[in-house]
């Protein structure tokens, strides 16, 4: 293989990685924007999604498509039953008490994937046919074609939920103020719980379409996770757009690392560029663009 | 139509309102004035719902509004319009106004909202040329108009004003204060916190004059302009006039 193709090859399966990590990674906004907490349970919203879809698909009973709904909407029931339990009952709660709750909750569900679907990791069949479309030198999986077709329908849907309902816009002005968001009526505390459903509802999207590439294990939130929240750092916390190339860019960056340097590097260069982007630039590419008038 | 009676509110252990109590009738313009620190936004603030008071009541409309989260307050028909504006800035003029209707498009009264964006334009015609911006680009006048705009869009019963002429050059003082007085006119009741309590007194019909947490003065504005003591604490710019007995 030349190296032209070589590079295609390493920047297909980058943007595949990379479509996941800026699912994720707008997971970890949608929650920071609403309550200024980073939730460490992301990764295993991502994690359930996954093994909810592989097990409802074991029972042969549904098609896909059906067993997709079924298995994403008991993900956001995760979220809002979470959300409602552990994080709005706290009285007093500061930013980093939430942080160790969610930190809490990440570690409970995986002990409760474990036990459901034991230690071993599960795979899923593709969504449709295995054999792989040549693009110039390379190749692309039908799967890689699901994860980035579905991740660009996530990503325009969160925009026009944003743009275009009273409820997005209601989330937005939530982020920029509490205090003037309840001025106006809008119920914080539904905000926080709508902005758990949603997040929990795109982690599991992302864990869904990435089982049949990557097998499916209780641990693969954790790593996940980590990456999401490099991509959602990276990005600039806080931003939709930063979180979006947030995750490309690291997907990308991860794929030639591995393949140009070494493969044992590509988990160490998502926190190598997390350390550096905290060091030189804590805002990330898209830090808060604050529009101040004083 | 609101009534406070005896409210006491703490910041922790400082007491913020000492046994505060005023009322507001309908379609009345009535001013808090006092220095900073008085409790003048203290007193909106727990009218709504964004501080616990520790005793007393707030009625409006007969309806007890303690405990009642702000959403609550402005469903019943009360709007503030914030100190410092406080408007969604990275939002455009128009989602800032659609927001301002938030629990009506829940309620879904979708052409009833349409109408009134219509008459926050007629009133504010800058904001309809501007509705695509991004409110946080605006000027300081514009963004108390929007500000202003924005609570209408609740279609309060009573607006609640927390200095709504802080920071704005004089000609947009006056501009603010004739809407406020048109407004009052076409059937809204206000009640206003003001620094600049000249001007908030010549449109108020009357005052409140708060000092440490607890009113020492009250009625109707014209009493206040001419009362002596208020002249000399907060009519600041004509104590000399005062002081060489011009007055």
């Amino acid at each position: 293989m030349d190296l032209i193709s070589e590079l295609t090859q390493y920047l297909i399966s980058g943007l595949t990685s990379g479509a996941i990590y800026a699912i994720i990674a707008l997971g970890f906004t949608i929650i920071y924007n609403a309550t200024e907490v980073i939730n460490f349970a992301q990764g295993e919203f991502v994690m359930l999604g996954g093994m909810v879809m592989i097990a409802v698909d074991a029972t042969g009973r549904f098609p896909l498509p059906v067993s997709f709904i079924l298995a994403v909407s008991s993900v956001t029931l995760v979220g809002v039953v979470f959300q409602r339990l552990a994080i709005q009952p706290v009285r007093r709660p500061s930013a980093i008490t939430l942080i160790i709750i969610t930190v809490g909750a990440s570690i409970f569900l995986r002990g409760v994937a474990m036990l459901v679907w034991g230690k071993d990791p599960l795979g899923l069949r593709p969504f449709s046919g295995v054999s792989p479309i040549a693009v110039g030198g390379a190749t692309l999986t039908p799967q890689s074609l699901w994860v980035l077709s579905v991740s660009v329908v996530v990503m325009a849907g969160l925009q026009f939920f944003y743009k275009h309902t009273i409820t997005g816009k209601a989330m937005r002005a939530c982020a920029f103020s509490r205090r003037a968001a309840r001025l106006v009526g809008i119920s914080v505390d539904r905000m926080v719980l709508i902005s758990f459903a949603l997040s929990a509802a795109m982690g599991a999207v992302a864990g869904i379409v990435v089982a049949p590439i990557t097998l499916c294990g209780y641990d693969v939130g954790t790593m996940l996770g980590l990456k999401g929240f490099c991509a959602a750092v990276l990005g600039g916390l806080g931003s939709s757009p930063g979180s979006i190339l947030g995750g490309f860019l690291l997907g990308i960056l991860e794929a030639l690392g591995a393949g140009l340097i070494s493969s044992g590097f590509k988990d160490a260069i998502a926190f190598l560029i997390l350390l550096v982007v905290l060091f030189l630039r804590p805002s990330g590419l898209f830090g808060p663009r604050e529009v101040k008038r004083v | 139509m609101l009534k406070v009676r005896s409210l006491q509110t703490f910041y922790g252990r400082v007491r913020a309102l000492d046994t505060v109590s005023l009322s507001v009738r309908p379609r009345e313009i009535v001013t808090l004035i006092g220095a900073n620190g008085a409790g003048k936004s203290t007193i909106l603030n727990s009218i709504s719902g964004l501080i616990p008071s520790r005793e007393g009541e707030i009625l409006f409309q007969g309806k007890r509004l303690n405990g009642q989260p702000p959403e609550e307050v402005v469903r019943l028909g009360i709007c503030q319009v914030p100190e410092g504006r406080q408007i969604f800035q990275p939002l455009t003029v128009l989602e800032n106004l659609e927001l301002g209707a938030y629990l009506r498009f829940r309620k879904r009264e979708k052409r009833e909202i349409r109408r009134d964006l219509e008459t926050v334009y007629a009133l504010f015609p800058v904001l309809e040329e501007r509705r695509q911006q991004i409110s946080g680009t605006l000027s300081g006048g514009e963004q108390q108009m929007l500000a202003i705009g924005r609570a209408l869009m609740a279609r309060p019963a009573l607006l609640l004003l927390d200095e709504p002429s802080m920071g704005l050059a004089p000609r947009l003082v006056l501009e603010i204060f004739r809407t406020i007085r048109h407004l009052r006119d076409q059937g809204l009741t206000i009640l206003m916190v003001e620094q600049n309590a000249r001007a908030a007194l010549k449109i108020a019909d009357r005052g409140y004059v708060l000092e440490t947490g607890r009113i020492v003065l009250q009625g109707s504005a014209r009493e206040l302009l001419d009362d002596n003591d208020v002249k000399r604490a907060y009519l600041g710019r004509d104590y000399r006039e005062f002081a060489e007995g011009r007055m």
